[in-house]
């Protein structure tokens, strides 16, 4: 796809895009063809809804706040994660025909509407921040410094671009199970990270269970997770890759091993 | 009638906002069995759209900062037809419902001594909105969020089951709200989005925390979801409506292109030093400054622009009036001619602070603005023009209890809730609205559905016949096509009642135009600036829509398909937009977001007033809302009602020079 907008798209005239939609449900369907009028600074997101109101009025899709910040309308264009909303229509040739499917790696539901389960399963697997033991609420006391990695994480829209896109589940449902993908390997990172997170206190080792529990090990930082992500969060270089240095540490250095067993806090 | 598959669980909320999952996790951690039921996925909820800040007076950054202060500039935001008793409630505990969120795992942006950070926003006094650049709203959701996953844990814990004590049954939406025959609450009747079958869970509880009504508005920040659903649940429930003619149009939303056309750009903006400035360059918010407002703000761009290093030594810009007097000052400059080339005017950052400054605290509008509109706002001003953006109105509750009036078992929070808020929000206090109150409908909530259980009443039993009513209402659009029009729709009772303008030879009608329609309608002649012809031309038009929209037909099947679920959606936002075009055309004056060109001034013997809407049809909402058999008349009935006086501790507050604006001298003698 390109990403440069094409000459005379900012003229203002309208024109007919044609394209391609998925259309079906879990039984099987297939790709059907529409010619829609487009706008200037029209999003994808414009032309489905168009195509609501005026050719399929029961074509489903999700979308909430059509501005780049619930993470609802992920879909794929032209074989490319994305969002519907934060697509424009001005990064495509006028006589291209532009082709929307649903999510690959997630099981359709109707239309662009996937069954996005997995993403709550592997959420509640995660086990949750865990709060100081001395500190009252309002005594929390952090430096900015210290929480702008974890701020960063939090952007997360779960859009779940980042866990359609992963080679990992993408074509392998096989590893689905024991693999909690980039979004919430991400999660473990962020928790891992916040200064006031008591999770070592009642023996919780999070960079143990990234590996043990969440399937760190399948990821080999290939990077199409960070590629996709609409709120450009380094999800590779700032989450997985510093949790799995620091997983490496903890599992091969006999010292933190060690030193682990004997003060680790019993509860 | 095949049969419509039953739960039983003890607390129902209704929405999944911040409003709806505090009231959750509340009444879970009373020990309730708790369902939560959203129209969307779990987590997208339109909270996430907030960006400013949640406003609590913890004085970190001024140590001047206390509830009485907040308490005060709520009260003066809205004119002082706020709740007081909600208005106190709120400024006195949302310092507590932020710091409770840092031990469920929020990181607020801090302040160097490792506080949390607040920022400055309009009508406030002082830096109150505890932020996360500006993705608060993002924030607060996915905490609750992850603090009901928390809640899972702990339940799966205990008996291997995440959803025993509390569940989220997502992308399901209620219709109905179900009552037994002595009044009571007994349940509420769903429909789940992806398969498109019906649902009845039946509780002695049921929390209403479905946000506003933005929908009906053409030009609004509103998502898909804002169409009205817990205000006409509650009318139809038998409850009442206060306020519905405050309708907040938010003053910077985009106005270009045509497709983002409404969509937020925050008062942080604002907060954080940006301008506003008309075709000729000029500031001229200077000229709007309000009598009641003259004392606080700064007389000159000098002492605007010094405010931002010396509060104590200067008065704020008037960038920072409250967001009625923004978004009036900005639909008068654009009137006047002096707009910009889209129609609406200039806000300026980029002359104001540095870009790295610009993409560190306001990084989503620096993304929103160079993606959809190719505006760097670092470098250049934005287009901006007022967008729907709350509405005031809502539930009439128990300030306290936030019990709906009126039907036992039914409690509201959040954006559906009236009362609070008066007759325009401050920003910021939506956020903390949503913490504080649906804390207090959880609570509440979950005590009486321990006395429902506990006492010797019992539980209500779940009504048959409401139960096949509500499956034939919903299940009507379907049959549209063929003609079955009225007899349809409600059994054979409603039946009869409807026959009247039935017509079944007509056409079905798209749900998709009919909602373009009314949202033209709303925005053209109930919008910023009203007038009473234009008021009675809307109700003639709604009264129009109405008619058709019982002919609204669909294509297709039951599973995920959008055109049925906004036909039914029609019928929300078509009681709601009579409320608010009743209302509004009832109130002779204007005050906060209520603008009237005839009535121009706002007038203290209305300050007490409220205007109370109920459903005109005596049955209650027995019959299905669209079967009220005559159209002209409306389905809504308006009442004046007289507020309860303001508890002197509280009056006094406020120095007597400035009461004087607001009240009648018999209440100031009082």
């Amino acid at each position: 796809m390109t990403t440069a907008p094409t000459t005379g798209t900012s003229t203002g005239t309208g024109y007919t895009a044609r394209f391609k939609v998925w259309r079906g449900d879990a039984e099987g369907g297939g790709l059907e063809d529409f010619a829609v009028e487009v706008n200037e600074g029209e999003v994808v997101l414009d032309i489905i809804h168009r195509l609501q109101a005026t050719q399929a009025p029961d074509l489903a899709v999700r979308w909430n706040c059509k501005a780049g910040k619930c993470g609802s309308c992920s879909a794929e264009i032209n074989g490319r994660p994305r969002l519907l909303c934060m697509t424009r229509m001005s990064v495509f040739e006028r006589d291209e025909t532009i082709t929307v499917t649903p999510l690959r790696a997630f099981p359709v539901v109707r239309d662009l509407v996937t069954n996005v389960g997995f993403n709550y399963e592997k959420a509640r697997e995660v086990p949750s921040f865990v709060p100081p033991e001395k500190l009252a609420p309002g005594e929390y006391r952090m430096q900015q410094e210290d929480v702008d990695r974890s701020q960063e994480f939090r952007k997360c829209i779960e859009c779940f671009l980042c866990q359609d896109t992963c080679h990992v589940v993408r074509d392998h449902e096989e590893n689905k199970q024991a693999f909690a993908g980039p979004r919430f390997l991400m999660r473990v990172a962020e928790l891992d990270m916040h200064p006031l997170d008591a999770a070592a206190d009642e023996g919780l080792d999070r960079k143990t269970t990234a590996q043990e529990e969440h399937g760190l090990g399948y990821c080999n930082i290939t990077k199409c997770c960070t590629e996709v992500c609409p709120e450009n969060i380094k999800i590779t270089d700032n989450a997985l890759i510093p949790l799995k240095e620091r997983t490496v540490d903890r599992k091969y250095d006999p010292l933190v091993w060690l030193g682990n067993k004997i003060f680790r806090r019993r509860e | 009638m095949t049969q419509v598959e039953r739960q039983q669980w003890d607390v129902v909320v209704v929405g999944a906002g911040g409003a709806g999952l505090r009231a959750a996790i509340e009444a879970r951690e009373q020990g309730l069995r708790t369902a939560v039921i959203c129209k969307s996925l779990f987590g997208k909820a339109h909270t996430v759209m907030a960006e400013g800040g949640i406003a609590a007076s913890m004085g970190n950054v001024n140590a001047g900062d206390n509830w009485q202060v907040h308490f005060r500039d709520t009260m003066r935001g809205g004119k002082f037809l706020n709740s007081w008793r909600m208005a106190e409630l709120h400024a006195k505990e949302s310092p507590d419902r932020v710091w409770e969120l840092e031990t469920w795992g929020a990181l607020f942006d801090r302040t160097g001594d490792g506080k949390i950070s607040q920022r400055n926003f309009g009508g406030h006094e002082y830096p109150r909105l505890a932020h996360v650049g500006d993705r608060t709203g993002l924030e607060l959701i996915r905490t609750l969020q992850q603090k009901v996953v928390a809640l899972q844990q702990e339940d799966f814990k205990a008996d291997g089951d995440y959803e025993s004590r509390i569940k989220v049954f997502q992308e399901c939406t209620v219709t109905r709200i179900l009552k037994a025959p002595d009044g009571r609450v007994s349940g509420v009747f769903c429909y789940e989005r992806e398969s498109g079958r019906f649902f009845v869970i039946e509780a002695p509880s049921v929390v209403l925390a479905t946000g506003g009504i933005g929908k009906s508005f053409k030009v609004t920040s509103n998502s898909w979801e804002y169409t009205g659903d817990g205000h006409a649940l509650a009318l139809l429930a038998g409850a009442s409506l206060i306020n519905m003619e405050f309708v907040q149009f938010h003053p910077t939303g985009m106005v270009w292109p045509p497709s983002v056309k409404g969509i937020l750009v925050t008062e942080s903006v604002r907060g954080d030093g940006g301008v506003l400035r008309n075709s000729e360059g000029k500031r001229f918010m200077f000229d709007y400054i309000p009598d009641v407002f003259k004392e606080k703000y700064a007389q000159s761009e000098d002492e605007g622009d010094r405010w931002y290093e010396d509060p104590d030594n200067n008065r704020r810009p008037p960038e920072l009036l409250p967001r009625d007097e923004v978004a009036r000052a900005i639909n008068s400059e654009v009137k006047a001619g002096r707009g910009s080339p889209h129609g609406g005017v200039f806000l300026d950052v980029s002359s104001r602070l540095p870009a790295e400054e610009i993409k560190r605290r306001l990084p989503s509008m620096h993304h929103q603005f160079k993606e959809l509109a190719d505006v760097d706002i670092t470098a250049e001003p934005m287009e901006v023009g007022p967008t729907c953006h709350y509405v005031m109105g809502g539930v009439d509750v128990d300030p306290d209890t936030a019990a709906a009036v009126g039907v036992p078992g039914l409690f509201a929070a959040g954006e559906v809730a009236g009362g609070m808020h008066g007759s325009n929000r401050l920003g910021g206090n939506s956020l903390s609205d949503l913490l504080v109150f649906g804390r207090r409908a959880g609570l509440h909530a979950a005590e009486y559905a321990r006395d429902a259980g506990g006492s010797g009443a019992g539980r209500a039993e779940v009504d048959e016949e409401q139960i096949a009513a509500a499956s034939a209402e919903a299940l009507r659009p379907f049959s549209a096509e063929a003609g079955a029009d009225a007899g349809a729709a409600g059994g054979e009772a409603a039946g009869e009642a409807g026959e009247a303008d039935g017509g079944g030879a007509r056409p079905p009608e798209n749900p998709y135009t009919l909602h373009q329609e009314l949202q033209q309608a709303m925005n053209n002649l109930v919008g910023i600036i009203r007038r009473d012809a234009e008021m009675s031309e809307a109700l003639t038009r709604l009264g129009d829509l109405r008619v058709r929209a019982r002919r609204a037909g669909v294509e297709g099947h039951r599973q995920f398909n959008p055109g049925w679920h906004l036909a039914l959606d029609m019928r929300n936002m078509l009681l709601v937009s009579e409320c608010v075009a009743r209302a509004a055309r009832e109130r002779t004056e204007s005050r906060g977001g209520h603008t009237r060109d005839d009535f121009p001034a706002m007038d203290r013997d209305w300050r007490k007033q409220n205007l109370v809407c109920r459903l005109a049809d005596p049955a209650g909402g027995a019959l299905p809302a669209a079967d009220v058999p005559d159209p002209e008349r409306g389905q809504i009935r308006l009442e004046k009602r007289e507020m309860p006086p303001i508890r002197p501790d509280l009056l006094d507050l406020f120095e007597k020079d400035e009461l004087v604006k607001y009240l009648t001298d018999e209440e100031l003698t009082a």
